[in-house]
Protein backbone atom coordinates (compact mmCIF):
# COMPACT_ATOMS: atom_id res chain seq x y z
CA UNK A 1 0.00 0.00 0.00
CA UNK A 2 1.28 3.69 -0.90
CA UNK A 3 -0.59 6.84 -0.18
CA UNK A 4 -1.92 9.07 -2.86
CA UNK A 5 -0.59 12.22 -1.39
CA UNK A 6 -1.21 14.28 -4.74
CA UNK A 7 -4.86 13.59 -4.82
CA UNK A 8 -5.34 13.30 -0.64
CA UNK A 9 -7.36 16.26 0.32
CA UNK A 10 -7.63 15.64 4.43
CA UNK A 11 -9.06 19.48 5.45
CA UNK A 12 -11.26 19.84 2.49
CA UNK A 13 -12.72 16.50 2.88
CA UNK A 14 -13.08 17.20 6.95
CA UNK A 15 -14.76 20.50 6.30
CA UNK A 16 -16.83 18.96 3.38
CA UNK A 17 -17.70 15.88 5.93
CA UNK A 18 -18.61 18.22 8.82
CA UNK A 19 -21.41 20.20 6.51
CA UNK A 20 -22.90 16.85 5.95
CA UNK A 21 -22.97 15.92 9.55
CA UNK A 22 -24.85 19.43 10.02
CA UNK A 23 -27.27 18.55 7.63
CA UNK A 24 -28.26 15.41 8.61
CA UNK A 25 -28.35 16.36 12.23
CA UNK A 26 -30.23 19.57 11.55
CA UNK A 27 -32.89 17.53 9.96
CA UNK A 28 -33.05 15.15 12.93
CA UNK A 29 -33.32 17.58 15.31
CA UNK A 30 -36.25 19.79 13.31
CA UNK A 31 -37.61 17.34 11.71
CA UNK A 32 -37.02 13.81 13.42
CA UNK A 33 -35.92 12.50 10.05
CA UNK A 34 -33.15 10.06 9.15
CA UNK A 35 -30.91 11.50 6.54
CA UNK A 36 -30.98 8.33 4.18
CA UNK A 37 -30.60 9.42 0.49
CA UNK A 38 -31.83 6.27 -0.77
CA UNK A 39 -34.58 5.84 1.60
CA UNK A 40 -35.71 9.26 0.04
CA UNK A 41 -35.40 8.02 -3.81
CA UNK A 42 -37.43 4.44 -2.43
CA UNK A 43 -40.32 7.44 -0.54
CA UNK A 44 -40.65 8.81 -4.38
CA UNK A 45 -42.96 5.56 -4.86
CA UNK A 46 -44.63 6.20 -2.11
CA UNK A 47 -47.43 8.95 -1.77
CA UNK A 48 -47.65 10.64 1.54
CA UNK A 49 -48.31 14.01 2.50
CA UNK A 50 -43.93 13.95 2.52
CA UNK A 51 -43.67 12.97 -1.31
CA UNK A 52 -43.16 16.85 -2.02
CA UNK A 53 -40.49 17.24 0.65
CA UNK A 54 -38.61 13.83 -0.25
CA UNK A 55 -38.80 15.45 -3.79
CA UNK A 56 -37.34 18.88 -2.46
CA UNK A 57 -34.94 17.03 -0.55
CA UNK A 58 -33.56 15.50 -3.51
CA UNK A 59 -33.90 18.49 -6.19
CA UNK A 60 -31.45 20.20 -3.93
CA UNK A 61 -29.36 17.67 -3.43
CA UNK A 62 -29.03 17.82 -7.72
CA UNK A 63 -28.81 21.33 -7.50
CA UNK A 64 -26.29 21.80 -5.08
CA UNK A 65 -22.98 21.00 -7.35
CA UNK A 66 -24.72 24.31 -9.71
CA UNK A 67 -24.37 26.53 -7.15
CA UNK A 68 -20.93 25.17 -5.30
CA UNK A 69 -19.59 24.58 -9.00
CA UNK A 70 -20.05 28.45 -9.29
CA UNK A 71 -17.49 29.25 -6.96
CA UNK A 72 -15.35 26.10 -6.55
CA UNK A 73 -13.79 24.16 -9.02
CA UNK A 74 -14.87 20.43 -8.91
CA UNK A 75 -13.82 17.14 -10.15
CA UNK A 76 -15.50 15.85 -13.06
CA UNK A 77 -18.28 13.92 -11.73
CA UNK A 78 -18.71 11.20 -14.68
CA UNK A 79 -17.63 7.99 -13.71
CA UNK A 80 -14.60 6.56 -16.34
CA UNK A 81 -16.38 2.81 -16.18
CA UNK A 82 -18.27 0.93 -19.39
CA UNK A 83 -21.88 1.55 -20.22
CA UNK A 84 -22.32 -2.31 -18.93
CA UNK A 85 -21.11 -1.31 -15.41
CA UNK A 86 -22.91 1.97 -14.87
CA UNK A 87 -26.28 0.04 -15.41
CA UNK A 88 -25.60 -2.92 -13.01
CA UNK A 89 -23.34 -0.30 -10.76
CA UNK A 90 -26.97 1.32 -10.80
CA UNK A 91 -29.28 -1.58 -10.41
CA UNK A 92 -26.79 -3.00 -7.07
CA UNK A 93 -26.90 0.39 -5.24
CA UNK A 94 -30.87 0.91 -6.14
CA UNK A 95 -31.59 -3.04 -5.19
CA UNK A 96 -29.03 -3.27 -2.33
CA UNK A 97 -29.42 -0.03 -0.48
CA UNK A 98 -33.19 -1.43 -0.14
CA UNK A 99 -32.99 -4.46 0.85
CA UNK A 100 -30.24 -3.46 3.78
CA UNK A 101 -32.40 -0.25 4.39
CA UNK A 102 -29.98 1.85 4.14
CA UNK A 103 -26.74 3.67 2.64
CA UNK A 104 -23.70 5.71 3.16
CA UNK A 105 -25.84 8.44 4.66
CA UNK A 106 -28.33 6.53 6.32
CA UNK A 107 -26.17 3.59 8.04
CA UNK A 108 -22.86 5.07 7.76
CA UNK A 109 -23.59 8.81 8.88
CA UNK A 110 -26.66 8.79 10.35
CA UNK A 111 -26.58 4.57 11.98
CA UNK A 112 -22.75 5.13 13.27
CA UNK A 113 -23.43 8.86 14.94
CA UNK A 114 -26.21 7.48 16.51
CA UNK A 115 -24.11 4.26 17.54
CA UNK A 116 -26.29 1.09 16.22
CA UNK A 117 -25.12 -2.19 15.71
CA UNK A 118 -27.21 -2.61 13.02
CA UNK A 119 -25.66 0.45 10.91
CA UNK A 120 -21.65 -0.88 12.18
CA UNK A 121 -22.84 -3.90 10.21
CA UNK A 122 -23.97 -2.47 7.55
CA UNK A 123 -21.38 -0.40 7.06
CA UNK A 124 -18.66 -2.69 7.49
CA UNK A 125 -20.47 -4.82 5.01
CA UNK A 126 -20.57 -2.69 2.18
CA UNK A 127 -17.24 -0.95 2.78
CA UNK A 128 -15.48 -4.55 2.69
CA UNK A 129 -17.32 -5.50 -0.44
CA UNK A 130 -16.91 -2.67 -2.22
CA UNK A 131 -12.97 -2.51 -1.40
CA UNK A 132 -13.11 -6.28 -2.72
CA UNK A 133 -14.96 -4.91 -6.01
CA UNK A 134 -12.38 -2.81 -6.79
CA UNK A 135 -9.42 -5.21 -6.04
CA UNK A 136 -10.77 -7.40 -8.57
CA UNK A 137 -11.65 -4.56 -10.96
CA UNK A 138 -7.95 -3.19 -10.43
CA UNK A 139 -5.36 -5.80 -9.92
CA UNK A 140 -7.77 -9.31 -10.48
CA UNK A 141 -9.45 -9.23 -13.56
CA UNK B 1 -40.71 18.13 7.27
CA UNK B 2 -41.58 20.78 4.72
CA UNK B 3 -40.40 21.34 1.37
CA UNK B 4 -38.52 24.99 1.28
CA UNK B 5 -36.58 23.32 4.80
CA UNK B 6 -36.20 19.88 2.76
CA UNK B 7 -34.72 21.92 -0.25
CA UNK B 8 -32.48 23.43 1.98
CA UNK B 9 -31.21 20.14 4.02
CA UNK B 10 -30.72 18.67 0.25
CA UNK B 11 -28.63 21.43 -0.89
CA UNK B 12 -26.52 21.51 2.52
CA UNK B 13 -26.38 18.25 2.19
CA UNK B 14 -25.13 18.00 -1.16
CA UNK B 15 -22.52 21.26 -1.18
CA UNK B 16 -20.87 19.17 1.87
CA UNK B 17 -20.64 15.94 -1.04
CA UNK B 18 -19.26 18.32 -3.10
CA UNK B 19 -16.69 19.97 -0.80
CA UNK B 20 -15.58 16.58 0.53
CA UNK B 21 -14.74 14.78 -2.77
CA UNK B 22 -17.31 12.53 -2.93
CA UNK B 23 -19.18 13.67 -6.11
CA UNK B 24 -15.68 12.28 -7.82
CA UNK B 25 -16.42 8.56 -8.60
CA UNK B 26 -12.34 8.68 -9.46
CA UNK B 27 -11.53 10.04 -5.84
CA UNK B 28 -13.96 7.54 -4.44
CA UNK B 29 -12.57 4.38 -5.88
CA UNK B 30 -8.95 6.26 -5.27
CA UNK B 31 -9.94 5.76 -1.18
CA UNK B 32 -11.46 1.91 -2.11
CA UNK B 33 -8.25 0.95 -3.84
CA UNK B 34 -6.28 0.32 -0.87
CA UNK B 35 -3.77 -1.86 -2.45
CA UNK B 36 -3.02 0.65 -5.13
CA UNK B 37 -2.43 4.09 -4.55
CA UNK B 38 -4.48 4.66 -1.62
CA UNK B 39 -6.61 8.48 -1.45
CA UNK B 40 -7.63 8.75 2.41
CA UNK B 41 -9.60 11.29 1.91
CA UNK B 42 -12.61 9.91 2.49
CA UNK B 43 -12.18 8.64 5.90
CA UNK B 44 -12.17 12.15 6.40
CA UNK B 45 -14.93 12.51 5.17
CA UNK B 46 -16.62 10.12 7.28
CA UNK B 47 -14.63 11.55 10.05
CA UNK B 48 -15.69 15.10 10.06
CA UNK B 49 -19.53 13.51 9.49
CA UNK B 50 -19.63 11.19 12.34
CA UNK B 51 -17.84 13.74 14.89
CA UNK B 52 -20.49 16.47 14.35
CA UNK B 53 -22.94 13.75 13.57
CA UNK B 54 -22.64 12.49 17.26
CA UNK B 55 -23.31 15.98 18.62
CA UNK B 56 -26.19 16.43 17.07
CA UNK B 57 -28.01 12.90 16.86
CA UNK B 58 -27.20 13.31 21.07
CA UNK B 59 -29.15 16.36 20.88
CA UNK B 60 -31.88 15.20 18.87
CA UNK B 61 -32.26 11.70 20.18
CA UNK B 62 -35.84 12.46 21.73
CA UNK B 63 -36.90 13.25 17.89
CA UNK B 64 -36.50 9.92 16.72
CA UNK B 65 -36.62 6.20 18.05
CA UNK B 66 -33.97 4.43 19.28
CA UNK B 67 -31.68 2.97 16.71
CA UNK B 68 -32.18 -0.52 15.73
CA UNK B 69 -29.35 -3.33 16.87
CA UNK B 70 -31.10 -5.63 14.87
CA UNK B 71 -28.91 -7.74 12.43
CA UNK B 72 -30.24 -9.51 9.87
CA UNK B 73 -29.57 -11.61 6.83
CA UNK B 74 -31.21 -8.95 3.90
CA UNK B 75 -29.30 -6.35 6.15
CA UNK B 76 -26.25 -8.35 5.88
CA UNK B 77 -26.76 -9.03 2.16
CA UNK B 78 -28.32 -5.94 1.01
CA UNK B 79 -25.15 -3.58 1.80
CA UNK B 80 -22.66 -6.62 0.57
CA UNK B 81 -24.99 -6.13 -2.79
CA UNK B 82 -25.00 -2.30 -2.51
CA UNK B 83 -20.89 -2.42 -2.16
CA UNK B 84 -20.59 -4.30 -5.35
CA UNK B 85 -22.44 -1.70 -7.02
CA UNK B 86 -20.60 1.48 -5.39
CA UNK B 87 -17.00 -0.23 -5.88
CA UNK B 88 -18.17 -1.19 -9.47
CA UNK B 89 -19.06 2.82 -10.49
CA UNK B 90 -17.84 4.99 -7.27
CA UNK B 91 -21.29 6.63 -6.78
CA UNK B 92 -23.22 5.80 -3.81
CA UNK B 93 -26.93 7.29 -4.00
CA UNK B 94 -25.89 10.57 -2.71
CA UNK B 95 -23.37 11.05 -5.30
CA UNK B 96 -25.52 9.90 -7.95
CA UNK B 97 -28.09 12.62 -7.43
CA UNK B 98 -25.64 15.21 -7.16
CA UNK B 99 -23.84 14.13 -10.15
CA UNK B 100 -27.31 14.14 -12.34
CA UNK B 101 -26.19 17.84 -12.60
CA UNK B 102 -23.96 16.93 -15.03
CA UNK B 103 -26.78 15.59 -17.46
CA UNK B 104 -23.78 13.48 -18.80
CA UNK B 105 -24.93 9.97 -20.25
CA UNK B 106 -23.43 7.77 -18.06
CA UNK B 107 -24.65 9.95 -14.79
CA UNK B 108 -28.10 9.98 -16.14
CA UNK B 109 -28.23 6.41 -16.81
CA UNK B 110 -26.79 5.02 -13.42
CA UNK B 111 -29.68 7.18 -11.43
CA UNK B 112 -32.44 5.66 -13.96
CA UNK B 113 -31.37 2.05 -13.25
CA UNK B 114 -30.24 3.00 -9.54
CA UNK B 115 -34.54 4.21 -9.48
CA UNK B 116 -34.70 0.65 -11.30
CA UNK B 117 -33.42 -1.49 -9.21
CA UNK B 118 -34.83 0.19 -5.62
CA UNK B 119 -38.72 -0.42 -7.76
CA UNK B 120 -37.30 -3.61 -8.18
CA UNK B 121 -36.23 -4.24 -4.38
CA UNK B 122 -39.75 -2.42 -3.37
CA UNK B 123 -41.50 -5.05 -6.02
CA UNK B 124 -39.72 -8.07 -4.50
CA UNK B 125 -40.31 -7.02 -0.73
CA UNK B 126 -44.38 -6.32 -1.31
CA UNK B 127 -44.64 -10.01 -3.20
CA UNK B 128 -43.55 -11.32 0.44
CA UNK B 129 -45.91 -9.02 2.75
CA UNK B 130 -49.53 -10.06 2.32
CA UNK B 131 -51.76 -7.12 1.48
CA UNK B 132 -55.20 -8.73 3.42
CA UNK B 133 -53.62 -8.24 6.95
CA UNK B 134 -52.87 -11.63 6.89
CA UNK B 135 -50.37 -12.08 10.67
CA UNK B 136 -47.07 -11.65 9.62
CA UNK B 137 -44.30 -14.72 10.09
CA UNK B 138 -40.92 -14.05 10.90
CA UNK B 139 -39.75 -13.53 7.26
CA UNK B 140 -42.44 -11.24 6.49
CA UNK B 141 -41.75 -9.50 9.69
CA UNK B 142 -38.95 -8.70 7.94
CA UNK B 143 -40.09 -7.50 4.48
CA UNK B 144 -42.22 -4.98 6.49
CA UNK B 145 -39.35 -3.76 8.42
CA UNK B 146 -37.37 -3.30 4.91
CA UNK B 147 -40.16 -1.35 3.49
CA UNK B 148 -40.43 1.55 6.59
CA UNK B 149 -36.53 2.24 5.84
CA UNK B 150 -33.53 2.30 8.59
Amino acid sequence: MSIDWLNFTPLASLAGGAVIGISAGLLAARSGRILGVSGFVSGLFETDKEWTARLALIAGLILAPLLIGSFYALPSAVPDVGWTAVIAGGLLVGFGTRLASGCTSGHGVCGLSRLSLRSAVATGAFMASAVATVFVLRHIA
Amino acid sequence: MRPLFALFIGLLFGAGLCLSGMTSPAKVQGFLDISGAWDPSLAFVMAGAIGIGLVFFRLARHRLPAPSHRVDPALVTGSVVFGVGWGLVGYCPGPALTAIASLDPKALTFAAAMLAGTALQRWVASLRVPAGGIAPTASDETAAANACGA
